[in-house]
């Protein structure tokens, strides 16, 4: 039989492991970001251009009839270049590699920057393929970020390339 | 000493000291603190079955989750809301107490020797259930859930393993289908599956495991979470909203702490952190530590199969099988790697009676370091040089009170590697050899070093267990102490009681009659 003391002891232990469990299940809470900070998500998933060329017509004659494609494509994707200006400063500058033993892969990038809630010029530009000079994509635009909103740079050739949402 | 024996002897003495305090209002058997395993055991059974309950009413649609088990904790509170609580924080108790487990093992030095397989297996058992844990807040899919989502992949995604970002899933809400909380659910019922299973396997070298704590333990136990259920209910915090980042929110620390830590330092830190941690706890085993004993040897022209020390082993070193020259016999086989050499097994042997008619007292179990037959030697020695009114022969574990101080004229202390190697039949040995009195010091309830040491040594010496202590060995003259190296001034309080309570039975009627190994017919 436990005696007085002892059991007052066991419910003072055991409202205290409860207690520490209660409070630290949901407490302190967590801010993530300020209340004044918005993010913008760079994520970006393509496939670089590849250096395709022309065949020539001796070429294709020399070549059984059912594998006569007219351009000779490596399987090799190029690097992509990636620029992101804010408010005309540089925040990000990049190559992109692409995946695979091949090097045949999509190239990928992922970033996070916290920015001041309100309005920014932003400008993302991106090559697809080095061999060529200049930058095949270029989005610039004014953006008004709220608090706490997130905003995606992303890239899709069918929805016109770069875009903001 | 190196700075890891200090840190770890540092921390022992806080458990120890902690633990004797619980002792107070718990009794060694009922302290939570002496049975962690069996602790976080039990909390897992909760988590499972109010998990099991969550499973049955949860609608895996991406609205459809959360008012799903929103209604849990706003129509159904009386259960569904309660149950919900009660997996939350039985969940997070379940953290707490393998993180306190972790330590004390560690502190203990249960980590390497015949505990190594138990010490390698636990650990993939910790990100086991916190894959389980992180994953388990996803299926609310409230912002907190959209917090760790979008933390995590982006946490996995630094390490090379996905070639497209895995937090891309997490961009917008048309990424998400509603197939993803059906994977969910699945990795979330598929991981605590695997978690169990490395339980079993975690405990699957030790005998007699606590599988769970005692029944008080865990009715106080459920009274107190549910209690806290009932206080202050789980909830979702505002549903998740992939366009804009959570605000302030209600945060678990005991499963979700890996992101406040992240954002506060960077991935990189984190998982050297995480796989730092993890490979140091696999490598901990390779540090400098205690020499191995010797282990139990069986003596086959003793040992008559008897089965004993196989049941009373605490780490399943002993197996039987046939033995080799009697046939219909069988035989105990001790293995290496699992002996603890406690010498429980040498206490359990029948044929460790001190009363047996050879010179030297070969028995079926025995440990080198500590041979029954020195053990008699020992006593008979002792015995002989003690004078005075009552002479006390004191039995001490090596690793509880410390006894050695206590020895003087009238007052004989032999120390044991644990008294749970002690065959009963040496206190009435040592009652018909010339002790007045008998003291076997082992160490308090639950406290035993090789487990379960303290409690067959009670068993044993109360009748309540084979081989048992005779009965006509009056109880007056044996005195049972469980303490730990901290109560040696208990130690000696008691014996002097112990001592003034002999010398007050006079010319006791209830003396043994006196035994000569030497001039017995044995003999």
């Amino acid at each position: 039989m436990l005696k007085p003391a002892a059991i007052v002891g066991q419910v003072i232990l055991y409202g205290a492991f409860a207690a520490f469990i209660g409070y630290f299940a949901t407490s302190p809470t967590y801010h993530q970001i300020p209340d004044d900070v918005a993010l913008i998500k760079l994520s970006i998933s393509h496939l670089g251009d590849r250096d395709c060329r022309q065949r020539t017509p001796e070429e294709l004659a020399k070549m059984p009839p059912n594998m006569r494609a007219p351009m000779d494509c490596p399987r090799e994707r190029s690097d992509i270049r990636l620029e992101v200006d804010l408010d005309g400063q540089e925040v990000f500058r990049t190559v992109l590699h692409p995946t695979g033993l091949y090097k045949d892969g999509v190239s990928t990038v992922y970033k996070r920057f916290e920015v001041k809630a309100g309005s920014h010029q932003l400008t993302v530009r991106m090559d697809d393929n080095l061999t060529k000079p200049g930058f095949d994509f270029v989005k610039d635009e004014q953006i008004t970020l709220a608090p706490h909103q997130v905003m995606v740079i992303d890239f899709n050739p069918d929805q016109g390339g770069l875009f903001f949402k | 000493m190196s700075f890891h024996a200090a840190l770890r002897n540092g921390t022992k003495s806080v458990f120890l000291r902690v633990e004797e305090a619980f002792d107070a209002p718990f009794g060694g058997q009922d302290n939570p603190l002496r049975h962690l395993g069996a602790m976080g055991l039990y909390l897992l059974w909760i988590v499972v079955g109010s998990g099991l309950y969550l499973y049955t009413v949860l609608d895996t649609g991406i609205d459809a989750v959360y008012n799903s088990i929103g209604y849990l904790s706003q129509e159904q509170w009386y259960l569904g809301g309660v149950l919900r609580s009660l997996h939350r924080y039985a969940s997070d108790g379940f953290m707490l107490v393998m993180l306190l487990h972790l330590v004390r093992e560690w502190s203990y030095g249960r980590y390497y020797g015949f505990r190594l397989y138990s010490w390698m297996t636990g650990i993939p058992l910790i990100w086991l259930a916190y894959i389980a844990g992180i994953g388990g807040y996803w299926i609310v899919w409230d912002q907190l859930a959209q917090l760790s989502a979008t933390a995590t992949t982006e946490l996995l995604d630094w390490l090379p393993i996905f070639s497209e970002p895995s937090a891309r899933n997490f961009l917008s809400s048309d990424t998400i289908s509603d197939r993803f909380f059906t994977v969910l659910i699945f990795i979330h019922l598929g991981v605590p599956l695997l978690l169990i299973l490395g339980l079993w396997a975690h405990v699957h070298r030790v005998s007699q495991v606590d599988y769970l704590p005692t029944r008080r333990v865990m009715l106080a136990t459920a009274a107190a979470l549910t209690l806290l259920a009932l206080l202050r209910p789980a909830l979702s915090n505002p549903p998740a909203d992939l366009a804009t980042v959570p605000g302030e929110l209600a945060f678990d620390w005991f499963i979700l702490f890996i992101h406040p830590l992240t954002d506060l330092t960077s991935p990189a830190i984190v998982w050297s952190l995480l796989f730092g941690l993890t490979a140091l706890l696999f490598a901990l085993p390779l540090l400098p530590h205690a020499k191995a004993q010797p282990v139990a040897v069986v003596d086959p022209a003793n040992c008559t199969g008897c089965d004993r020390c196989h049941v009373d082993c605490p780490y399943a070193a002993i197996s039987m099988a046939p033995h080799p020259d009697r046939p219909g016999f069988k035989l105990a086989v001790v293995d290496p790697d699992l002996c603890a050499s406690c010498g429980i097994c040498a206490g359990s042997c029948p044929s460790s009676t001190p009363f047996r008619r050879r010179a030297t007292l070969l028995t079926g179990i025995d440990m080198p370091q500590l041979p029954v037959n020195a053990l008699r030697q020992q006593l008979e020695q002792a015995l002989e040089k003690l004078s005075g009114r009552t002479r006390i022969l004191v039995f001490s574990c090596a690793r509880g009170a410390q006894a050695m101080p206590l020895a003087s004229a009238d007052t004989a202390v032999i120390e044991l590697i644990c008294t749970g190697m002690l065959p009963p039949a040496f206190v009435e040995y040592a009652l018909r050899c010339g002790a007045d009195g008998v003291v076997v010091a082992a160490c308090r309830g639950g406290g035993c070093d090789f487990r379960l040491g303290e409690r067959w040594t009670s068993e044993r010496l109360l009748g309540d267990r084979e081989p048992h202590l005779r009965h006509s060995v009056p109880s007056s003259r044996l005195l049972v102490l469980l303490g730990s190296a901290h109560d040696s001034g208990a130690l000696a309080n008691t014996l002097s009681e112990f001592r003034t309570r002999i010398e007050t039975l006079g010319v006791a009627t209830d003396r043994l009659p006196p035994y000569l190994r030497s001039a017995s017919h044995h003999a």
